[in-house]
């Protein structure tokens, strides 16, 4: 899969502990930056009701499906308890020349 | 070992057992239901679940309850509880020893004296199979009254409108969603139900509900009939205390349990829509809240102190309601404001702040399409927990972002 980097957006346009929604080829995602200013990507849909988590809060290494607060850790797509049982797909990222790229596998 | 019996198998039910599990419990869990389903939300019931899914969507599958050794009882309604044997009573007479007890029966659609055992064109939603029945009614070419502009109705409404059935509405008071809904936000709602073809009638007092096995019509205090092919009544809910009241607990407003969830029996505790308990952020005014977070929190935190813990309630009341694009969301209660400030989102989106007179953020309220509010009410209510005193001209700005008031 390291081959097939996408190039998502600058890296300045994601704010410190937040979350842009990114869609390719048909699907979408969801790439965040870390308090401590690392990238993560997850799928941009909550495996709960498919709600779009690019409108919920992202807090410390936690997004928060905006519909019903179901939480997974972005940074290993781990579900934090109901309603969301299904973990996150995640997907690398990397920072290049001030721009941030997802791996799709 | 021992064993933790649970009557009432909805979400507030099935999240203890499960939570009860995650933290370590390994002692029998029986979990007894009055439907014939595994638990089930019942939140899409009169959302996207009317618009034909099935079957219900399950809390958990089977195989989850099986892998957590969780015995569910399904169609199995509870009789009695004997206090001084510590067991739980079924229908059937079959007799179920607990060391803990949880009630967790929920709550009961509420119902127009005369119409109880009326004719089948005259129903309430509460469960998958009023669902089901009142889908069948949905459709182009049908007529369907709903009676109460609640949160239950005017979701019904909204997906009868989508489904192409016409729809009155009839609400009693002067303006729909009177309990909890700051009026400019109810405004939005009526505004656009009526722009969907909503006929939306407030201030109009029924007078009585006549039902043959084919119609039924709606007769109004000024003489008005309405006619409809299904009349559906969304007046609120009754917390169901009867089996805890029988057994001699304390009920207020709902069977009454101190900020640990435990009734007036230290054995057993009761938690969800049945339960009236003291709010802490709001001066330990006694509550019960109809809500499917309230009853995931509540599910929660039961099972902790079921085993122990003596865990208080600290989790500020969040409501939401989707209707059309739109979706509502609540945090905290807005009772004892005094000032109330706008923030304008973009899409139209907006949210009220609700502040007393101490300048405490109490509660906040926001309206817009898709999840435009989500973010800003959930941050909102961390700001309520944290018992915060943000600055009101700061909050009307949208580029304020709230979580640097959280941290200030």
């Amino acid at each position: 899969m390291s081959g097939n980097w996408i190039e998502v957006c600058a890296a300045d346009e994601i704010d410190e502990e937040d979350v842009i929604r990114f869609d390719h080829g048909g699907r979408t995602f969801a790439v965040y930056r870390s308090p401590d200013d690392e990238y993560f990507a997850t799928d941009g849909l909550c495996t709960h009701e498919h709600i779009h988590l690019v409108d919920g809060l992202v807090m410390d290494d936690i997004i928060e499906c905006p519909k019903h607060n179901g939480r997974f850790n972005y940074k290993t797509g781990q579900a934090k308890g109901a309603p969301v049982c299904v973990n996150l797909k995640t997907y690398p990222v990397k920072v290049e020349a001030g721009s941030v790229f997802i791996a799709l596998g | 070992m021992g064993s933790i019996v649970i009557v009432g198998a909805g979400e507030c039910g099935a999240r203890a057992a499960f939570a009860l599990r995650e933290m370590g419990y390994d002692g029998k869990i029986t979990l007894i239901g009055a439907e014939p389903h595994l638990p089930y939300e019942r939140p899409p019931l009169s959302k996207d679940g009317l618009s034909g899914q099935l079957p219900p969507k399950y809390v958990a599958d089977a195989e989850r309850y099986r892998v957590a050794g969780i015995e569910v009882l399904t169609d199995t309604p509870v009789s009695a509880i004997d206090r001084t044997d510590k067991s739980v009573t079924l229908t059937d007479g079959t007799s179920i020893a607990y060391d803990r007890l949880l009630l967790a029966t929920g709550a009961r659609a509420r119902t127009i004296a005369g119409t109880d055992d009326a004719s089948r064109r005259i129903r309430t939603l509460r469960t998958h199979a009023d669902a089901e029945e009142i889908r069948r009614e949905l459709a182009p070419g049908r007529k369907l009254a709903i009676i109460g502009g609640g949160f239950i109705g005017l979701e019904l409404a909204a997906t009868a409108r989508r489904l192409g059935a016409a729809v009155i509405l009839i609400e009693g008071l002067t303006r729909i969603l009177s309990r909890g809904v700051p009026e400019d936000i109810a405004a939005v709602v009526a505004a656009r139900h009526r722009a969907e073809g909503v006929d939306l009638r407030c201030s109009a007092k029924i007078e009585r509900i006549d039902a043959d096995e084919n119609c039924a019509r709606v007769v109004l205090a000024d003489g008005e009939t309405v006619d409809a092919d299904l009349v559906v009544i969304g007046i609120g809910a009754i917390p169901n205390t009867e089996l805890a009241a029988a057994a001699g607990l304390a009920i207020d407003n709902g069977i009454a349990v101190d900020a640990t969830l435990q009734t007036s029996d230290s054995d057993i505790y009761a938690a969800g829509d049945c339960c009236s308990f003291p709010l802490c952020h709001y001066g330990d005014r006694r509550v019960r809240l109809e809500a499917w977070r309230n009853a995931q929190d509540q599910g929660t935190l039961v099972a902790g102190n079921l085993l122990g813990a003596g865990e208080a309630i600290a989790s500020v009341p969040w409501f939401w309601s989707d209707q059309y694009d739109l979706t509502l969301q609540i945090a905290g209660l807005a009772e004892g404001a005094s000032t109330t400030v706008r923030r304008d989102l973009s899409d139209s989106a907006f949210i009220l702040f609700h502040l007393d007179d101490t300048g405490r953020l109490l509660s906040a309220s926001g309206i817009g399409p898709g999840n435009a509010v989500a973010r800003d009410i959930r941050l909102a209510e961390m700001l309520i927990a944290a018992g915060k005193r943000p600055d009101p001209q700061a909050l009307i700005l949208p580029e304020t972002k709230l979580k640097a008031l959280l941290a200030a």
